[in-house]
């Protein structure tokens, strides 16, 4: 394993920072939380990502995707995570492709991943049930009804929720103990409703109720102990992505108060040279560089085909090492700007927000430092 | 098309040349060489007064070193192995495949070697080189001063120019084993008028030269692996300044980011067994299997995220530094001897608490003279020796960062 990006992964890094940084800046986000957009995010703009090739990046290419990697796939999450860019990226392209990729035999697989790779739907995986991300504990039913399911259940935080043209839901399978039932929904069905959670990082979320509704046989995905191993392995690909955006988002938080600490005049020099703040500076910088070390080594593994528990292991290092590392740039940013750092003209404030809810997702540190334990049998 | 074919005939030799690495270390590596290593005491470091351990440490050091395998990728006229970075990298595999130990630990192969190479004359790498690889002439590093630690170049140890030799007198501090040490490369100052980092020298000389004496000093470890190194009038011939006179802080410079290197890799050794496992056989784990202690479990899984996360940038960072073409800054040497220290810090402190009252024995069998309690206690010199951690973020600072004044 290189821990190393190829020449083809520096060139897709090269080309969607460029994209980003002029099609979606900051200011991007901002423009969109002030509009109070209904959508939250751009369908014009993800069909440009699209033809860049974002959204079909992990989708089979005989299902009209690139068929590419994870770090691929990390190498553009790194990059949405700097300009903190609204995207349906990891609900839809990352979440919603890999678990349909899985079944790519299925008939929601068959309809549903072209367009998902096209950027002309998005679908959103919904797994959460309460404040903490607890998917062992995962309530909602699935029970067996004339020859389909019948789903009864509440999810929270399911990204991109408002606006997915399907819903996956993962529900407790009533074949298997211990197993699970991930089942396509159409969020426009019978018994489903949808409420958009408006959240501190003007991204998107949405809480789903589902009452008693009818899912035909076509659209169950995976279920018993193989749906449950497909679940834990999406959500462990999906923490490696949301590592590289934690990352993105902390090396641009970073890389700004740098230049900040370079220019801003205070007692008649640059604070840059003051050692109290050039030390922390150091140590951040440190942090960021095993936090891109450990994205790139669980991306990879996932990649070689890592069996469960090692995968599992590096994904839990990576998240566990993206929130503390990235969380510690956001506050540096804000305390090394001083005052403009806490106002909302200035943009480090978007940074601290996006970043607080990225650590929540899929588990945060403590939940992945308690996994990695238990992992390791202790 | 051509370079794809080139790439297969370089993985078939590299095949090749794993084959017959594996035949001949079965062939000569004694099977006492191929069990693990217990305690530093089992660490061959060589050298004039050799105390081998074993007869099969000392075979095993005569094969390893006329194979020039001691030192794999230095030029076989040095008595290197002349080995391509690709192939030292399938030796040191198959070494660990096999189980083999290190045949030589040395100062000579991880520090002063790299320099030669880089500074020293010919005369110089004919001489000392091939010595270094055979576990001959065994090395200690004049640096440190009682008044010049992290300010380094500070220091007073003056050589005078006589012509065909120089006269050195001063004292040298922290000199790691000077007193089982052959020779010396040692940091003089040249010029005393010059500002301090351009009058400084980089001299080697026979620690059985006239005028040259050692004073072990004992640590909080209990343990004196250090000397204090004192030279009086010491005669050194001309021909062994290494590189020109006054430009030693050149040598000293790229020597150290060696060093900081080796110290940066003692955070980072996968064979171990984890902190978590140790925690639970010396703890025990609850009913639902979780270590018998929530309050050290999350600060050891804490530590294991860190330490997982080093050495995937070790492994990265050794990766762009194959590569070449200026994908890693030199003085990246300093982010991993910065964490590498603090690391290995933190992980003694957490196997002190794992142990309890069982760490705090200082003699008897059942703790091995206190080695646990030893161990930690010489990690606090971890973050000083090779320059401290907060010369590392000052380097970090100027170099990695290029903050202003730093």
């Amino acid at each position: 394993m290189a821990l190393v990006l190829n020449e083809e992964q520096t060139m897709l890094r090269d080309s969607a920072r460029n994209f980003l940084g002029s099609e979606a800046p900051v200011a991007h986000l901002r423009a969109l939380r002030d509009a109070r957009d209904a959508k939250g995010f751009s369908p014009a703009l993800w069909q440009r990502c699209a033809e860049m090739g974002f959204a079909g990046v992990l989708v089979p290419e005989a299902s009209g995707g690139l068929g590419l990697t994870l770090t691929d796939a990390v190498v553009i999450a790194e990059e949405i995570g700097r300009t903190l860019a609204p995207l349906p990226f990891l609900s839809s392209a990352v979440m919603g492709a890999l678990t349909l990729s899985a079944a790519a035999g299925s008939p929601a697989a068959k309809h549903w991943l072209p367009q998902i790779a096209a950027g002309t739907a998005v679908v959103a995986l919904a797994v959460d049930e309460m404040a903490r991300h607890r998917p062992a504990s995962i309530a909602t039913k699935a029970a067996a009804q004339g020859g389909g399911l019948r789903i009864d259940g509440e999810k929270v935080l399911v990204l991109d929720g408002h606006v997915a043209d399907l819903l996956i839901v993962a529900a407790r399978s009533q074949s298997a103990p211990g197993g699970i039932c991930l089942a396509a929904v159409d969020p426009k069905a019978a018994g489903v409703e949808i409420e958009r959670t408006a959240m501190v990082d003007a991204h998107n979320a949405a809480r789903v109720r589902l009452s008693g509704v009818e899912v035909g046989a076509d659209g169950l995905i995976a279920d018993g102990a193989s749906g449950a191993a497909l679940l834990e392995e999406v959500l462990d690909k999906a923490r490696v992505v949301i590592a590289a955006m934690l990352l993105g988002a902390g090396e641009e938080a970073f890389q700004r108060t740098l230049t900040y600490l370079k220019e801003r005049q205070q007692f008649g020099r640059r604070i840059g040279e003051f050692q109290a703040l050039q030390h922390r500076a150091s140590m951040l910088f440190c942090e960021l560089e095993l936090t891109r070390a450990a994205v790139l080594r669980a991306a990879q593994l996932c990649d070689e085909g890592a069996d469960g528990k090692a995968r599992a292991a590096a994904a839990s290092v990576a998240k566990a090492k993206g929130c503390q590392s990235a969380g510690l740039a956001v506050q540096e940013g804000v305390q090394m700007h001083g005052g403009i750092g806490m106002t909302d003209a200035f943009e480090m404030g978007f940074f601290m927000k996006r970043v607080r809810v990225l650590q929540e997702l899929l588990g945060d540190a403590s939940f992945h430092e308690d996994r990695l334990a238990t992992l390791s049998g202790y | 098309m051509s370079s794809q074919g080139a790439g297969t005939a370089e993985a078939a030799d590299l095949e090749a040349f794993r084959r017959q690495a594996a035949d001949w270390l079965e062939a000569n590596c004694p099977p006492e060489m191929r069990r693990p290593v217990r305690s530093e005491e089992d660490y061959c470091w060589g050298g004039r007064n050799a105390q081998f351990q074993s007869d099969a440490q000392r075979l095993w050091l005569e094969r390893m070193g006329a194979q020039g395998w001691t030192v794999p990728t230095w030029p076989k006229a040095y008595g290197g192995g002349g080995l391509s970075k690709a192939q030292a990298k399938v030796l040191q595999e198959e070494m660990a495949r096999l189980g083999c130990r290190p045949a030589l630990w040395s100062f000579g192969i991880w520090m002063l070697g790299p320099a030669l190479l880089r500074y020293g004359s010919e005369a110089q790498k004919k001489e000392h080189l091939p010595r270094i690889a055979r576990g001959e002439i065994r090395w200690c590093q004049g640096y440190s001063e009682p008044n010049s630690g992290s300010d380094l170049a500070s220091l007073a140890t003056r050589a005078e120019d006589k012509g065909d030799h120089f006269l050195v007198t001063g004292q040298k501090v922290w000199t790691s084993y000077a007193d089982k040490a052959d020779w010396i490369f040692c940091l003089v100052r040249t010029d005393a008028s010059a500002p301090k980092h351009l009058g400084i020298s980089f001299l080697l000389f026979d620690m059985a030269t006239p005028g040259v004496s050692t004073r072990p000093i004992l640590l909080i470890s209990g343990k004196s692996p250090f000397c204090e190194t004192f030279f009086d009038n010491v005669k050194v011939p001309a021909q062994n300044l290494v590189g020109e006179r006054n430009k030693g802080w050149e040598v000293a410079k790229y020597l150290l980011a060696h060093e900081r290197d080796m110290i940066s890799g003692l955070g980072d050794r996968a064979s171990r067994k984890g902190l978590g496992q140790m925690a639970a056989d010396a703890i025990g784990l609850d009913g639902v299997g979780r270590l018998d202690d929530p309050g050290l479990r999350a600060r050891i899984a804490q530590f294991e995220v860190d330490e997982a996360a080093f050495a995937a940038l070790a492994q990265r960072a050794s990766a762009l530094a194959r590569a070449g073409q200026g994908q890693l800054d030199p003085a990246f040497s300093s982010v991993l001897k910065y964490y590498g220290a603090e690391l290995n810090k933190r992980r003694l402190e957490l196997r002190m608490a794992l142990e309890g009252a069982d760490g705090l024995e200082w003699e008897g069998e059942r703790s091995g003279d206190g080695a646990i309690a030893r161990a930690w206690l010489r990690t606090k010199a971890n973050s000083i020796e090779g320059g401290t951690s907060e010369v590392q973020l000052n380097i970090i600072s100027k170099r990695l960062l290029n903050l202003p004044g730093a």
